[in-house]
């Protein structure tokens, strides 16, 4: 390969150099297939970049005190030092829209265009889960309708009312979403232009439901059988709704009772919002392994085709090497696993294994080992979640490397044991319980909706699936006070374990007279 | 494909309003913190933002979370000694979950506490939250000796440089327009004729009539370029004129006892309520004043160095400090173009026959002319003559004339929260 002038030394920036190396970059990029949306860079200034942290990265957004809490925070942990600004931020938009700030090394700049917006904006594109759940080219124009929409109501019906509102909607934004079913993509046109239409529709949908004057035309719920306490069989409608409902807020949009339609459509925007969002909880590990792994890749590309002098290569090692530190779990330092580092460990073995496999790797992987392995990352990127990811990558050689170990913690049992170690009896168990520790539906509690009373006291009742004995934190009755402002009747929950119900909750509290012993 | 934007020269502060929602929503929270602060803070120090923590529970946003108990299974790196089937103790000692419940401080100072920064003006803005200054209005309706020039829209005549060009410009085009249309009018018949006449057979033109024509056409456009392009009749110019002012200039009188028996304490808390005002009146006022007088038996005009830190002993005659003040507002500060303020601050003794004086000054001489008058008495007995007297005052002047009593460090916010809280009354 003939070498080349670096294109630039020292720790200075414009955007001529810039605009050199992304050319560069994107040729790279290019030959190692990554496909990504048109980059949009913007360079803003560092307090531009607190506020592009604390409304998530997105460039417009609606008010709301969270997000000011947000800035408070991100502000005082940068001004004692806590915490750089620099690395990233990049939104899942098409154009994907990317921020450097101007303080910035050149390097940094560098670094940071290789792992956004080729690293991440690939993932984005590839991903199945952002596929399926995500519309990048219209996510920027639901943002300026909903801050719109959101602003109208507080001029028309109060910010307090719409900040109360809000508050309960993002209390319960985690469970906004679909989560087997595609939603279908959202647009701000078609939004604006229906939302209207959608007020009168939801609203006739809703006083359907509650009517209170029985329809005889048939499709009434079938009664079953009558028994000797209801020889009529009055109380024994199916139930409804009929499945259990894992999207909490799309149930509460169109069958709480006592909501007018704007309030259902901020419901609605809380709801698209978070769904948007839902992707990335789920694909940490992956997006941010994906994006080290290919800023490592592409800077050191660079540095073999003399497109990068030593000194900018020193600085860029130095900074990966922090990025991928990964704390042992005795360290002061550690807090969880860092997805960066497991990631780029995990992406890097799979290189590995296709390049150079051993015969653990061929017992392991029969089907990757000796692969072409930009074939075989591709495949690995687009296909899975973390969850999933784990399961069928997590490579001996990683859980090794970082000396991963499992721990059983039962609160019935005065100890913790060790469950398995990185050694050949515990690989598999190892993967298993990493695995599952990144399984969305094991982080957060399973909550569903069971049953809304439409005939007796309108009263809602959520299942929550206990599993292994974890209880809710609670932080349940504030949440069930926020479900009980949207659906306006009595809420009810159940936590039930292996078909047995072992504690129930409700909202607003039983009186103190007849409370039962908890 | 890839675009640079330089986004650096845009609006930062994009998050303004949602950290103003989040100061508003927590406002008693925040307050308290600030009052706090306002007691424990030097006296100097009131010029920069404070650092408010609130308690992570009643800010948190709620979500449905695992609690503590049942039974998981954990995954962690860098294990070094253990190997399967260690039983190890639960860290942290206690029992329940160990690790659980961790993720509540990923943000901020974390735990059990939200700490952020407010800015020097939002830190202000909560210190005088609710506060005003008493009798602005009055004061805006009578004596108005100051004035401004402001905007009153365009004239026709003014000094050169005012002109306002783009309504000159536009007045200029009307005119041009206005004149030249009938000029423009008349020349397009005369070409329209003309054209007619030219079109008519050879036979038939009468080279008189063109002639004519001609002639006409030639001197309607002389005319038409003789129109000026612009006049002096265009010219129009921004108008100024005077408009009375109410004074925005006010000057505050410090008057502090410093005889024997104000100690460096007594001082200390006198030179906080000053301060406090101070501010209060910076905030109000575009340019504050500073007259520090202090006295025993003898007033003087001091600097604010000597004003706080110098001692003196001997008795106390309050009435020669405001004699000075009377005197020094005759001299320099004309009531018309200045609001007085005069806060005096002592520990209640004064010589024996000097009271009723005061009375006297401040009825006669000096509340006529005042804006606010506070008395604050540094001391933990029972009041003397001088505070009875002060009594009969504030009972002439119930309104601008306001005195209480400060035991101790503490008292001082409460007591200024007090002196100056917002009245209902129109």
């Amino acid at each position: 390969m003939t070498s080349r002038k670096p294109i630039a030394s020292g720790s200075d920036w414009n955007f001529e150099i810039l605009d050199e190396f992304e050319r560069e970059i994107a040729r790279l990029a290019d030959e190692y297939r990554l496909d990504t949306y048109p980059n949009q860079i913007e360079v803003i200034t560092s307090e531009q970049m607190m506020d592009a942290y604390a409304s998530v990265g997105m460039p417009v957004g609606y008010h709301h005190w969270s997000f000011g809490k947000q800035f408070l925070a991100v502000e005082q942990a940068y001004r004692r030092g806590q915490m750089g600004l620099a690395y990233e931020l990049v939104i899942n938009s098409d154009p994907c829209i990317a921020y450097l700030m101007e303080e910035n090394t050149l390097m940094m700049q560098v670094l940071v265009i290789a792992h956004a917006c080729y690293g991440h904006n690939s993932f984005f594109k590839g991903n199945y889960l952002f596929r399926a759940w995500t519309d990048a080219s219209s996510i920027v124009d639901y943002l300026v309708f909903a801050r719109k929409y959101v602003a109208e109501c507080e001029e028309r019906h109060g910010v307090v009312a719409v900040e109360q509102l809000l508050d309960a909607c993002h209390a319960l934004q985690n469970y906004g979403v679909d989560r087997y079913k595609r939603p279908s993509p959202i647009s701000a046109a078609e939004e604006a232009q229906r939302q209207k239409e959608r007020e009168a529709y939801l609203q006739a949908q809703v006083n359907t439901l509650w009517r209170t004057i029985p329809n005889l035309g048939g499709d009434e719920p079938e009664a079953s059988m009558p028994d000797d306490d209801d020889p009529l069989g009055l109380h024994q409608y199916q139930r409804y709704p009929p499945e259990p409902q894992e999207n909490l807020l799309y149930f509460i949009e169109k069958n709480a009772p006592l909501l007018a339609p704007w309030q259902r459509e901020i419901v609605r925007i809380v709801r698209k919002l978070a769904q948007y969002f839902y992707p990335q909880r789920q694909t940490q590990v992956m997006n941010e392994g994906w994006a080290t792994f290919w800023h490592y890749t592409l800077m050191n590309r660079m540095f073999d085709d003399g497109l990068v002098d030593e000194g900018l290569i020193l600085e860029f090692l130095q900074s990966h090497t922090a990025v991928v530190n990964q704390p042992d779990f005795d360290s002061p330092h550690y807090s969880g696993i860092n997805p960066y580092a497991l990631g780029f460990a995990m992406f890097s073995d799979i290189k590995r294994i296709c390049q150079a496999p051993t015969d653990e790797d061929r017992e392991w992987f029969p089907d990757i080992a000796g692969s072409d392995w930009l074939e075989t990352l591709h495949f690995a990127m687009r296909n899975f979640k973390d969850e999933s990811f784990i399961q069928q990558f997590l490579s001996p050689k990683v859980i090794r490397d970082l000396k991963l170990f499992s721990v059983v913690d039962d609160d019935q049992d005065e100890m913790l044991e060790v469950s398995a170690i990185h050694d050949e009896r515990g690989y598999q168990r190892v993967r298993e319980a990493l695995s599952v520790q990144y399984a969305l539906s094991v982080r957060e509690p399973n909550i569903q909706i069971y049953a809304a009373d439409i005939r007796g006291d309108r009263s809602l009742t959520l299942r929550h699936v206990q599993d292994r004995r974890r209880p809710l934190a609670k932080s349940v009755y504030p949440v069930m006070r926020h479900l009980h402002q949207l659906w306006g009747f009595a809420v009810r929950l159940e936590s039930v374990e292996e078909g047995e119900v072992v504690r129930r909750y409700q909202w607003p509290l039983p009186d103190e007279s007849h409370r039962e012993p908890a | 494909m890839t675009y640079f934007i330089d986004r650096r020269a845009n609006a930062k502060h994009k998050s303004a309003v949602n950290r103003q929602r989040f100061l508003d929503r927590y406002r008693t929270h925040i307050k308290r913190s600030v009052e706090e602060a306002v007691n424990r803070r030097s006296i100097t120090d009131m010029e920069r933002g404070e650092k408010v923590s609130i308690p992570s529970r009643d800010i948190s946003e709620p979500v449905f979370q695992h609690g503590q108990g049942g039974q998981r299974t954990i995954v962690a790196p860098g294990n070094k000694e253990f190997v399967e089937g260690d039983r190890l103790r639960r860290p942290g000692g206690g029992g329940g979950g160990g690790a659980g419940e961790g993720n509540a401080s990923n943000q901020g100072e974390g735990m059990d506490e939200f700490a952020f920064s407010l800015t020097r003006e939002e830190f202000l803005d909560f210190v005088f939250d609710g506060l005003e200054l008493p009798h602005l209005e009055r004061k805006q309706l009578m004596d108005l000796e100051e004035v401004r020039p402001v905007r009153a829209g365009i004239s026709r005549d003014g000094v050169p440089a005012r002109i306002n060009i783009v309504r000159s410009m536009r007045e200029a085009q009307a005119r041009r327009i206005a004149m030249r249309a009938p000029i423009r009018r008349a020349l397009r018949e005369a070409q329209e004729a003309l054209e007619a006449e030219e079109r008519k057979d050879a036979v038939l033109r009468n080279p008189a009539r063109i002639n004519e024509l001609k002639a006409e056409i030639e001197r309607l456009e002389k005319r038409l370029e003789a129109v000026p392009f612009i006049d002096t009749y265009d010219l129009r110019y921004n108008n100024l004129t005077n408009q009375p002012q109410p004074s925005n200039k006010a000057v505050m009188f410090c008057i502090m006892d410093v005889s024997g028996s104000m100690t460096q304490a007594h001082k200390d808390i006198g030179k906080r309520f000053f301060l406090l005002l101070y501010l209060f009146l910076e905030r109000n006022y575009e340019k504050v004043e500073l007259v520090f007088v202090r006295h025993h038996t003898a007033a003087k005009e001091v600097d604010e160095e000597e004003f706080f830190y110098s001692r003196e002993t001997g008795g106390t005659i309050v009435s020669s400090a405001l004699t000075l003040v009377d005197e020094i507002i005759t001299d320099r500060y004309p009531p018309g173009q200045w609001n007085l303020y005069v806060a005096q601050a002592s520990d209640g003794d004064n010589w024996d026959d000097d009271s009723t004086t005061c009375r006297d000054l401040l009825l006669k001489s000096l509340m006529p002319r005042l804006q606010y008058f506070t008395y604050v008495e540094i001391t933990p007995h029972a009041h003397q003559a001088l505070w009875e007297e002060y009594e009969t005052v504030a009972a002439r002047f119930p309104s601008r004339f306001a005195m209480r009593q400060i035991v101790e460090g503490n008292d001082i916010y409460p007591v200024f929260r007090e002196l100056f809280r917002r009245r209902e009354e129109a």
